[in-house]
């Protein structure tokens, strides 16, 4: 991509006394695109929004937008907004009255904010003769599109989300994070949104930054940051995966404790060239690892006692266990699921092409 | 089970009714009944003629009234304009150190208002403490700072400050942060803020203040008393005149029923425009 970025965020540090929140974080935000900044509490993610919006100062770095510098304009003048956590709204007012908030500060005439109102509630699904009704009359589903449809009459450069739908209901989430989406391939605005919940992530960005302690871990599109992750924390953050310490040996193949390694010439072209004595983990998702029937070979071989199955739904997830204690997790498909007792001797393998390898400095 | 332990609600209200009825109705009921005798009766059994009523026309009472009303109106005014900052950052900004402004104001009411007022004549009054000192030092000395209007305006900001003081605090503490943060957000300036979120969301801490300090000052007494000599006759020294020094019981009724009406509606309107559960720590849903 060749286009200007929208923000730059350029080695952005802040500091709260002897406290060090971020770390000199580096982020360009391209024009349009849905970026998802994801950590785990503490992550530095919510500071960094609140840096991005102008509620808070930054110790050392800048943010440009388009080219022009912003970090010292304050938040009502940055032509950018934030979909609260707390969604915010104002619960003195009606859900029309909360929507045309923006656009009666900046004077917009009275009709003229009704008819942009009616608009958003349209773009939104929400009936038209909500425009009337309280706040506290609508339904938790209903305040978070109100709360966006305020945002949106804003008409920002950069619509910012900090973990809108955390408090709501499993279902209603997965809707809305659709809604969300597809509101974004309408509306073609830039979307940064801050989450703790990877599953939300994946299903609305175009690209993931993961964060930790105040740094970026890993900015990637989602098939990238889940296949290739950079690092042990980001796969592990990733959802269910099996790591295993390797060890470059001195014919220039691999070698892992308790793992058959039955590839040799193609590793170096896979990429997996380790020096001898690097160390390394190899990286395989449980969705990736297969039974093996007697005689079946495959390219990285595991011998273990299945100790148990757990149903997730579509899927079933086993626990193998090897001879060194360690736990194998392996899922298959309900209708591709092995039978097999508790207790019973299994022979896990998995193929060069669904292995990674995570280098760590 | 439900309606049983209504029943047993409603017996165990009795008691209390009958003393509010007693104590509180039951006085304001003779009051009234008062205010429409025949002038300087003191029976209840006259016809009544609302002769008392027509005497505060033509016989000026109304002036005290006005007086009364219009002081209290400034004196809530400037209070109003005069608390709020410190209501807001008790609210918003001080956090532990509201504690001690706290504790210091409720300290300032251990002492009888009467007492902190005779501690102000002695500070303004010609030869006390400012004009005392002035004079020592530059030979030059005026009038003292006492009797006129808005030495008793001063006086009743004085003494009803903490009255205004805390309901506001409290109103303001209602106000969300993240309301606020959303409107700077979304382009609001701070005035903007000010008048779309702040004034409304603590409309009830502002409501209950004004209200303590109006119907506090316009019934005050002391302060013109002390402070303002006869500068001006309020409304509770004609009424105070009236049933004690004039013998006039219905006219000072009529007198009372008047101050009450006008506070009592005010009361009412300023009332029904707010959500007082809010403030009574019902939570905002």
């Amino acid at each position: 991509m060749t286009k200007q970025p929208i923000l730059r965020l350029d080695s952005i540090v802040k500091r709260f006394g002897t406290f060090t929140a971020l770390h000199g974080v580096s982020l360009d935000i391209r024009e349009g695109e849905f970026l998802t900044i994801v950590g785990p509490s503490g992550s530095g993610k919510s500071t960094l929004i609140r840096l991005l919006v102008g509620m808070d100062d930054l110790t050392e770095g800048g943010i440009w937008l388009r080219g022009k510098r912003i970090d010292d304009t304050p938040a009502n003048e940055r032509p950018t907004c934030m979909v609260f956590q707390s969604l915010a709204l104002f619960p003195h007012r009606s859900v029309g009255q909360n929507i045309e908030f923006p656009l009666k500060i900046r004077g917009v005439s009275e009709p003229e904010r009704k008819k942009r109102a009616l608009e958003l509630l349209d773009l939104l699904h929400l009936p038209r003769d909500y425009y009337g009704k309280r706040i506290n009359q609508c339904s938790g589903g209903e305040r978070q599109r109100v709360a966006l449809a305020r945002a949106l009459a804003f008409d920002p450069e950069i619509l910012f989300f900090d973990e809108p739908l955390s408090a709501l209901d499993y279902r209603l989430r997965k809707t809305l994070e659709k809604e969300l989406k597809d509101l974004h391939e309408r509306t073609g605005k830039t979307f940064v949104y801050i989450t703790h919940s990877l599953e939300e992530a994946m299903v609305m960005s175009d690209r993931i930054a993961i964060m930790r302690q105040g740094r970026f871990e890993q900015i990637a599109v989602a098939d990238d940051i889940y296949a290739r992750p950079v690092s042990r924390f980001v796969a592990e953050f990733m959802g269910e995966v099996n790591l295993f310490d390797f060890e470059g040996t001195a014919s220039g193949g691999l070698h892992g404790k308790g793992v058959e390694v039955h590839v040799n010439g193609e590793v170096a072209e896979m990429g997996f060239a380790l020096e001898k004595g690097e160390k390394c983990t190899l990286m395989v998702r449980p969705e990736f690892v297969r039974f093996l029937a007697p005689g079946e070979t495959s390219d990285f071989i595991v011998r273990g006692i299945l100790r148990n199955d757990y149903a997730l739904g579509s899927r079933i997830q086993y626990e193998v266990e090897t001879s060194d204690g360690t736990l194998i997790n392996v899922e298959k498909l309900r209708e591709g699921r092995f039978d097999g007792e508790h207790g019973e001797a299994v022979v896990l393998g998995w193929d060069v092409e669904h292995a990674h390898i995570i280098r760590e400095d | 089970m439900e309606s049983a332990n209504r029943k047993l609600g409603m017996l165990s209200a009795i008691p209390m009714v009958v003393v509010l009825t007693l104590s509180f109705v039951a006085p304001l009921v003779v009051v009234a009944v008062f205010s429409v005798m025949p002038q300087k009766t003191f029976s209840l059994l006259n016809m009544p003629d609302f002769s008392a009523y027509a005497q505060i026309v033509q016989e000026g009472y109304w002036k005290s009234l006005a007086w009364s009303l219009g002081m209290a109106f400034a004196a809530t005014a400037i209070l109003l304009v005069l608390c709020w900052p410190l209501a807001y950052a008790m609210a918003k900004v001080f956090r532990r150190f509201t504690l001690i402004i706290t504790i210091l104001v409720v300290m300032s009411l251990f002492v009888s208002e009467n007492i902190r007022l005779f501690g102000w004549v002695l500070t303004l009054m010609k030869g006390g403490l400012i004009e005392g000192h002035l004079r020592s030092w530059t030979g030059v000395g005026f009038d003292g700072l006492l009797y006129n209007v808005p030495i008793i305006v001063m006086g009743l900001v004085y003494v009803y400050f903490p009255f205004m003081l805390f309901p506001l605090a409290q109103g303001i503490s209602m106000v969300p942060d993240d309301a606020r943060q959303a409107a700077a957000d979304l382009g609001a300036s701070r005035w903007q803020i000010f008048r779309e979120i702040d004034l409304p969301l603590a409309a009830p801490g502002i409501v209950v203040g004004s209200l303590l300090s109006f119907v506090l000052a316009a019934g005050a007494l002391a302060e013109s008393k002390l402070l303002g000599g006869q500068a001006v006759i309020v409304i509770a020294d004609e009424i105070e005149t009236a049933f004690t020094y004039g013998q006039d019981w219905p006219l000072g009724s009529a007198l009372s029923m008047v101050l009450i009406l006008i506070i009592g509606g005010l009361a009412i309107f300023g009332i029904s425009r707010v959500d007082l559960d809010e403030i009574m720590g019902k939570k905002r849903r």
